[in-house]
């Protein structure tokens, strides 16, 4: 036991770096399913497997053809004429003997007749190259149990994805470059007194040149404070004569020659950013306004739990601030110091934290519910990431292909470039509806493609009239789509196999922010955008 | 969906794809054809389209050149190699080389999917090439369990398209080097047919870029140094005196105390890999930490920070090998206009994808003809010349060796990789350039790691 714990300690360390253990673990817990094993499933399967997801099944009423094994990895010659779902488990179950693999022989569409029920069970749902009423049959039933639904279809040199999730919610968002949480344009209480202990110009010169930029800016920040009306610097003439009364602050030898202290230029670096306004994101004061945070069930989620518990420290406690983050960068500074200062935020972190706990019992208590049902580890961990967390809503498909919803705004007004990537979703959509009315899609075979440029046009302009959408789309993609033939070539299906499975693993991990809700990946310029549709 | 022709033409090609087989003995490998196994690919090979380069010609042509002639290289069997060798395979390349000197780590199996459990200690060019020409019938990878230094031009000079999935900027500088040296200048005109387009992609957690560079005519390697991020290396006061974060107790013991107390041997080095030496590490730089009260030192951490360890996933690879690919596609078939010229992806927070043409730089030392000139007093040191060519951004050298023409006799004035040549000119880095007989607007020849050639620097004295 303790052996394979090792060995997959080793084996995943390169991606517990990115989402922990308790990342992992979600995954390992993870159960996938594939509908369709085409060479973009199979691919997306493969970046699932090979982190670990704890098991997966593959719905695939097809047979194996020679075209597909031609750009399939997971599927082998010998395998033709078998059933697909079976041929692919075994070479991807092969890859991670961690994984556990299953296949069901029947089509989405017998499934949903017989028993819809069957999806309930999964993590998350990834339907590959559905036609457009399977999808919707599927998307249907999905959306009624809550389980995330991810589309995803390589055609020709487009790529498509589109992420159907109620309600994802995203305590550890890891945003690429936060803003620090120092509280210096409201200094608590521990903190103004930690300073005290500092006095700047009756120290020696070894301990001035190594005390914390933190400590300075906030020291010269209280004598400004005194004789400025209490009135931070606001604007740039201000900020910079207080740069300047900082750099005044540098020690100088006898000669007269200021002194190389780096925890100063450090400072006069940071004034900018150190003087922003602590004050809670906005977006987060739509969440506290949303009505899942204000009311409060038995049936309520953790994360909203917490959430009000944080509204409520933020509106008491925290006097109109988020808990404090309690943690700071790295500065040229003593060790002493440097620790010193660190456990001042980190004390009040855990003091703040303390505080939220106490909210989210009584809110507990309130709707009948023992205050172990959330844990303290988890409590911690929101209000570290209290400015980061995210949640990502994406319409129902049912939403978006209804004529009485349709986002008219959003496809007229990304239509306005005629190029854009929306000429591409426009074109899916035709495409399935030819699909619909020809049970083909449109120039599969070489004598096909010329006749069908006229009946693809037919469909798109049918698409449009039916969605009132005054766009036009250029005959050249009408010609294109025509010429793909709905090929699907392996390296924009394996473009978007891992675009799609960091996706799934973003929704598992709840790390991370999945896009929303339609991704476009075109391979001929290789660009891409995000559309809400 | 089976064959792309009418039931006729249908019957007709079978025969074509059977008298194929039995002819096409290829590299002496079973030829295995079935039907339809192209039909993704050649829609793009034999019809027209709108947007499709204006040179191309649709052609059932294009396939068999693909197949038979076109021949690829692989630098790296890595995460983005094995990637790419699956993408190439299946876009119809079967001559491909790949060149890998690593051997595979238990570390690698969350992502360089063609290695198992029972390959650990086997080389990793070796095991992918078995298993892709094992999966893929008809496609013949060759493998080079060798430095990519270990090859020389007329290796390299056989290739059509050159793709690199490598995991440091000092290898892509020397491929960079190595490809702009096969380039061929008549009358001061650049010979296309000797221009070998290098595709080079690179990852790191979830963040990629792909970029498609044509040595002498668009932004090379060198030409975007400054794209590549520094290493982040701590100051020697913190980490001798004044350590704050766990790194720092870490690098302590790496660069100090293992040094000083040699706890596996006298010329034992820390190895990384070796569990023993990262659990001793790791227990020293616990104590380490204890004596600053500084938490946070895990084994993980320890192993991290001693061998600098990049976090990778899967799909990142698979995402920025497969951009690659595409265009490795594109201008094998010249079925589009490639990639103009790099893009950068980043799934952090939704998926972002920027493409855009990085310029060339008009003095490169790499790819401009620009001479390359250095200008410094007679009286400074040698040192100072060996400063600005590791330090300048643009020249970022990593251990330059220096020889000049003096008195008519070329002289090494300083060498770093040889030992004893190190010890016998270490006293010249002190000397001034006058003291070493050197005269204003002669040529100084350097080589370093980043580059495969020698480069010609010209001294010009300042007063």
């Amino acid at each position: 036991m303790a052996a394979t714990q090792a060995s997959k300690e080793q084996k995943y360390d390169r991606q517990l770096r990115l989402w922990g253990d308790h990342g992992q673990e979600t995954l390992e817990n993870a159960h996938v399913c594939l509908v369709n094993a085409t060479a973009t499933g199979t691919e997306i399967l493969k970046n699932l497997v090979l982190p670990g997801i704890g098991a997966f099944t593959i719905v695939d009423g097809h047979t194996v053809s020679g075209e597909d094994v031609g750009n399939n990895f997971f599927l082998s010659n010998n395998s033709i004429g078998k059933n697909r779902a079976q041929a692919a488990t075994e070479l991807l179950q092969e890859m991670n003997s961690d994984v556990s693999g299953n296949f069901v022989e029947e089509s989405p569409d017998k499934l949903l007749d017989n028993d819809p029920e069957f999806f309930h069970r999964f993590t998350i749902v990834i339907g590959v190259h559905l036609p457009e009423s399977t999808c919707m049959r599927l998307g249907s039933v999905l959306w009624s149990a809550s389980v995330p639904f991810l589309v995803c279809k390589t055609y020709g040199l487009i790529g498509y994805m589109r992420l159907v999730v109620q309600e994802h919610t995203v305590i550890e968002s890891h945003p690429d470059n936060a803003l620090e949480d120092l509280r210096l344009d409201q200094p608590f209480s521990e903190f103004k007194n930690h300073i005290q202990s500092y006095d700047l110009d009756s120290m020696d010169k070894k301990d001035h040149s190594h005390t914390p930029w933190i400590i300075i800016v906030a020291k010269y920040l209280e004598k400004w404070l005194s004789e400025h009306n209490c009135q931070a610097p606001k604007n740039y003439k201000e900020k910079e004569a207080f740069r300047q009364i900082i750099r005044e602050g540098v020690r100088k030898n006898e000669n007269g020659v200021p002194e190389d202290e780096e925890n100063f230029e450090e400072a006069v670096k940071n004034v900018n950013t150190a003087l922003n306004p602590t004050k809670v994101p906005t977006a987060l004061e739509d969440l506290f306004n949303s009505e899942q945070c204000n009311n409060i069930t038995s049936q309520t989620p953790a994360f909203w739990v917490m959430l009000r518990a944080v509204k409520e420290f933020v509106h008491n406690e925290g006097s109109g601030s988020l808990p404090v983050r309690g943690t700071i960068p790295d500065m040229i500074a003593d060790s002493q110091k440097f620790i010193s200062l660190q456990n001042i935020y980190r004390e009040k972190a855990m003091q703040d934290t303390a505080a939220v706990s106490k909210h989210v019992e009584r809110l507990l208590q309130s709707v009948g519910k023992p205050p172990e049902s959330i844990s303290e580890k988890d409590i911690k961990l929101l209000c570290k990431n209290a400015s980061f967390l995210r949640v990502v809503r994406c319409r129902s498909l049912a939403e978006e292909y209804s004529v009485d919803s349709v986002n008219k705004d959003e496809i007229t007004s990304c239509m306005d470039s005629p190029d854009s990537e929306m000429v591409f979703y426009l074109m899916l959509r035709a495409v399935d509806r030819f699909y619909q009315q020809h049970s083909r899609y449109p120039g599969v075979y070489n004598y096909q493609v010329e006749e069908d440029i006229s009946k693809l046009k037919l469909c798109v302009n049918s698409l449009l009239q039916e969605y009132s959408l005054n766009v036009n789309i250029k005959d050249d993609y009408i010609h294109e789509f025509c010429r793909y033939g709905a090929a699907e070539p392996h390296t924009v299906a394996a473009f978007l196999g891992g675009s799609a499975a960091q996706e799934a693993i973003k929704i598992i991990s709840h790390q991370f922010v999945p896009f929303s809700n339609t991704f476009i990946y075109n391979a001929m310029s290789q660009t891409s955008a995000t559309l809400h549709l | 969906m089976a064959d792309m022709d009418e039931p006729e033409k249908k019957r007709s090609r079978v025969v074509e794809l059977t008298e194929k087989m039995v002819v096409d003995g290829g590299n002496g490998l079973a030829a295995c054809e079935w039907e339809g196994r192209w039909n993704h690919l050649k829609k793009f090979l034999e019809r027209s389209g709108p947007f499709t380069h204006p040179d191309f010609e649709p052609s059932t042509e294009s396939l068999q050149f693909m197949l038979e002639t076109c021949k690829i290289l692989v630098i790296g069997a890595g995460g983005l190699g094995c990637e790419l060798l699956k993408d190439l395979a299946l876009s119809g390349i079967r001559n491909i080389n790949v060149v890998d000197m690593d051997t595979i780590d238990v570390s690698n199996l969350n992502r360089q999917f063609l290695f198992r459990p029972k390959d650990v200690g086997r080389p990793k060019a070796d095991v992918a090439a078995d298993f892709i020409n094992s999966r893929v019938p008809g496609c013949c990878v060759v493998p080079h369990f060798k430095k990519i230094q270990d090859l020389d031009e007329t290796f390299y000079r056989q290739f059509h398209i050159i793709v690199c999935g490598l995991d440091s900027v000092v290898a892509r500088r020397w491929m960079n080097g190595m490809l702009l040296s096969l380039l061929v200048y008549e009358d001061g005109i650049l010979d296309p047919g000797s221009i070998i387009p290098l595709i080079d992609g690179g990852t790191e957690g979830f963040k990629g870029n792909a970029r498609v560079i044509l040595p002498g005519m668009t932004a090379c390697i060198d030409c975007t140094l400054e794209l590549y991020p520094p290493q982040i290396n701590f100051p020697m006061c913190t980490i001798a005196s004044m350590p704050r974060l766990p790194e720092h107790c870490i690098e302590y013991v790496r660069m100090l105390l293992w040094p000083k107390e040699t706890p596996f041997g006298d010329c034992v080095a820390l190895d990384g890999d070796d569990p023993e030496h990262i659990q001793w590490a790791y227990q020293r730089s616990l104590e380490r930490a204890a004596e600053f009260n500084i938490t946070g030192v895990t084994y993980r951490l320890t192993q991290g920070v001693v061998k600098r360890i990049i976090p990778a996933v899967a799909s990142t690879n698979a995402v920025i090998a497969a951009a690659c690919a595409t265009e490795v596609f594109k201008i094998a078939s010249s079925a589009y206009i490639p990639l103009n010229n790099y893009m950068v992806f980043n799934d952090v927070e939704g998926l972002y994808t920027y493409t855009f043409e990085a310029e060339r730089k008009e003095n490169c030392s790499a790819c401009s003809q620009v001479p390359l000139d250095l200008h410094f007093a007679p009286s400074s040191k040698l040192q100072e010349v060996l400063d600005y060519l590791t330090e300048s951004a643009s020249l970022q050298m990593k251990s330059p060796a220096v020889t000049a023409t003096v008195e008519g006799k070329n002289k090494t004035l300083y060498l770093q990789s040889v030992a004893s040549i190190e010890q016998r000119t270490r006293p010249n880095l002190s000397k001034t350039l006058k003291e070493l007989g050197l005269m204003d607007g002669q040529e100084l020849a350097v080589a370093d790691v980043t580059t495969p050639q020698t480069m010609l620097f010209r001294l010009y004295f300042t007063s």
